[in-house]
């Protein structure tokens, strides 16, 4: 069980404090699937950011299996079992796909495994697993290799920021597998997209960096806007 | 050979044993071992030190091993060796100098290279510097370079400075023909208070000519690295220069590009980037587990390709 209690987040903008997460409280369950969206600016990827260490808090405490993770590095909870798969994914030059897979794993992959990780993204690795992880992927190779390495973390928490930006959803298998595996696994997915939305349990909308609605994907979903899924119905843009 | 020979040996050449086929390994001036064969032959110069490398017309798949090593402190060595590279080839030449000094004295390895390469063939040459012992001399080298290409012919250099080099100057001058293509590659990793300043002049002369160089330099300590690339277009040709360094500590990396298209047929492109080592880069292999330090060391490793 993963747990944010009263969490805030506020950045110093040239002299001004700017809210960006105000007074968060949710709790994740293990099993779980949730679907985390809102507008955009409303804060969803700084709350990945501050489960995995990126940024921290100025108050309140994150906590799994009841033991508070506030202090820790990103290494520390990486090792904890915290991954996440960026909205913007990171491009390196002089590193391979393998190489990449290798550290994700802590060990060197075979052929086979390596196929087996990729081939979830629809990707063949033959193909790409001697090329680097650079600007010369196209954005949705990219952000594919990017879920497949936080896939092949195996991890206890899994963060996925809008995995599905730039890429075709249906030329995956089957996308509950993707995200919903793993039992015992709490996996959050930031989104705007019906698809991913209705393969949720628990769905949270974010609004100015607050919780304004959250619960079971049956009672959430029906109060969506049901074209931008980032906003309650009836409400106005912006 | 003793240890130290071996070690740099393998440093530089790769090998942990007396090659096959051709090779002439130089140790302090004079040669260690050498083998010459009737596709790639090896003769020594007459009025100077050195060696001239014939390689017959239509040889593939073959290499030639030309290793140097230094371990005289105060020792300066000057060395010509000249590449004749026949027509239609396909062949790997593997030079490089290991230096382990232990003197207060300085050492000095200078290479002056010519290559001669014939039309159609394919060359790829491959240097690697690198030097040891922790005595108070330097540890120098300052290798010169000259490539004339035929028409269709390819070459892809790749130079690699591993470590433990106190100053270098390294100029390669390339005209290229008809249709040839050059691929420079170039890595310099230089620490302490270390110099490494390297040079290139790339002459376009032939239509559809093409060169690509790219030099990734990491910069440790207060060592200071220069990079001047000089690419002129002298016919409808391509060419591109790449300079991307990362810097530590109180580290310096200078790029001076400069491309000149004479003709308004050539197009030429430059980018250089010089900066820290990416901060999202070292997040994002934290986030798969590793510490900063390791992180880092990887982001190094792979940029240099070592
Ligand atoms: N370091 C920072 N300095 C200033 N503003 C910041 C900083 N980090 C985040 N913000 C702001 O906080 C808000 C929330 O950003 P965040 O990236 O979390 O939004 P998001 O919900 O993920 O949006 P999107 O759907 O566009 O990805 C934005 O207005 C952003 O500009
Ligand atoms: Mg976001």
């Amino acid at each position: 069980m993963l747990e944010i209690k009263n969490l805030s987040y506020s950045v110093d903008e040239n002299g001004v404090k700017k809210e960006i997460l105000k007074n968060i409280n949710l709790s994740f369950s293990d099993d779980k699937l949730y679907v985390i969206t809102g507008n955009n600016g409303s804060g969803k990827s700084t709350l990945l950011k501050i489960i995995m260490g990126i940024e921290k808090q100025n108050e309140g405490d994150v906590l799994y299996n009841k033991k508070s993770l506030t202090n820790m590095s990103i290494t520390e909870r990486a090792k904890e079992g915290v991954s996440i798969a960026f909205q913007k994914p990171v491009t390196f030059k002089g590193l391979k796909v393998k190489d990449l897979l290798d550290i994700t794993a802590g060990k060197s992959h075979n052929l086979s495994a390596m196929c087996e990780i990729l081939s979830k993204v629809g990707l063949c690795a033959k193909d790409y697993i001697d090329r680097e992880l650079d600007e010369r992927l196209s954005g949705g190779e990219i952000k594919r290799i990017e879920l497949a390495m936080a896939l092949s973390r195996n991890a206890k928490i899994s963060l996925f920021d809008e995995p599905e930006a730039g890429i075709d959803l249906w030329s995956f298998d089957n996308l509950t597998q993707i995200f919903s595996n793993n039992k015992n696994k709490i996996n959050i997915v930031v989104s705007h997209q019906k698809q991913i939305l209705s393969i949720a349990d628990e769905i949270i909308l974010l609004k100015n960096g607050e919780v304004v609605c959250k619960g079971e994907k049956g009672k959430v979903l029906p109060l969506l806007d049901g074209n931008g899924c980032g906003r309650l119905r009836g409400e106005q843009n912006g | 050979m003793d240890r130290i020979d071996r070690d740099l040996l393998e440093k530089v050449a790769d090998l942990h044993k007396v090659p096959v086929g051709s090779f002439n390994i130089r140790k302090n001036g004079e040669v260690l071992a050498r083998n010459s064969t009737k596709e790639i032959e090896i003769i020594p110069k007459e009025n100077k030190s050195g060696i001239n490398i014939k390689i017959k017309s239509g040889v593939k798949n073959k290499s030639v091993h030309i290793p140097v090593l230094l371990t005289l402190g105060g020792f300066k060595d000057l060395v010509y060796n000249d590449f004749y590279v026949g027509d239609n080839c396909d062949v790997t030449i593997i030079a490089g100098c290991g230096i382990h000094n232990n003197t207060c004295k300085d050492s000095q390895h200078d290479g002056i290279h010519s290559f001669h390469i014939g039309k159609n063939s394919k060359v790829k040459y491959i240097e690697k510097h690198y030097g040891s012992g922790d005595g108070e001399g330097k540890k120098i080298l300052n290798p010169i370079t000259k490539i004339f290409m035929k028409e269709g012919s390819q070459v892809f250099f790749e130079s690699l400075q591993i470590e433990g080099v106190s100053s270098t100057i390294r100029k390669t001058y390339v005209k290229l023909s008809d249709n040839c293509l050059l691929n420079i590659k170039e890595n310099i990793l230089t620490t302490d208070s270390q110099y490494a300043k390297t040079f290139f002049k790339v002459e376009l002369l032939g239509e559809n000519s093409k060169c690509e160089v790219v030099s990734h330099s990491v910069a440790k300590g207060n060592s200071i690295q220069e990079f001047v690339s000089n690419v002129i277009g002298k016919n409808k040709s391509f060419g591109h220069v790449e300079c991307d360094g990362i810097l530590l500590d109180d580290a310096r990396v200078i790029s001076l590009p400069k491309i000149d298209a004479k003709s308004k047929e050539a197009s030429l492109v430059h980018e250089a980037a010089i900066g820290k080592i990416a901060g999202e880069q070292v997040v994002k292999l934290m986030t798969l587990g590793l510490t900063e330090e390791e992180a880092q060391q990887m982001i190094i490793k792979g940029f240099l390709n070592f």
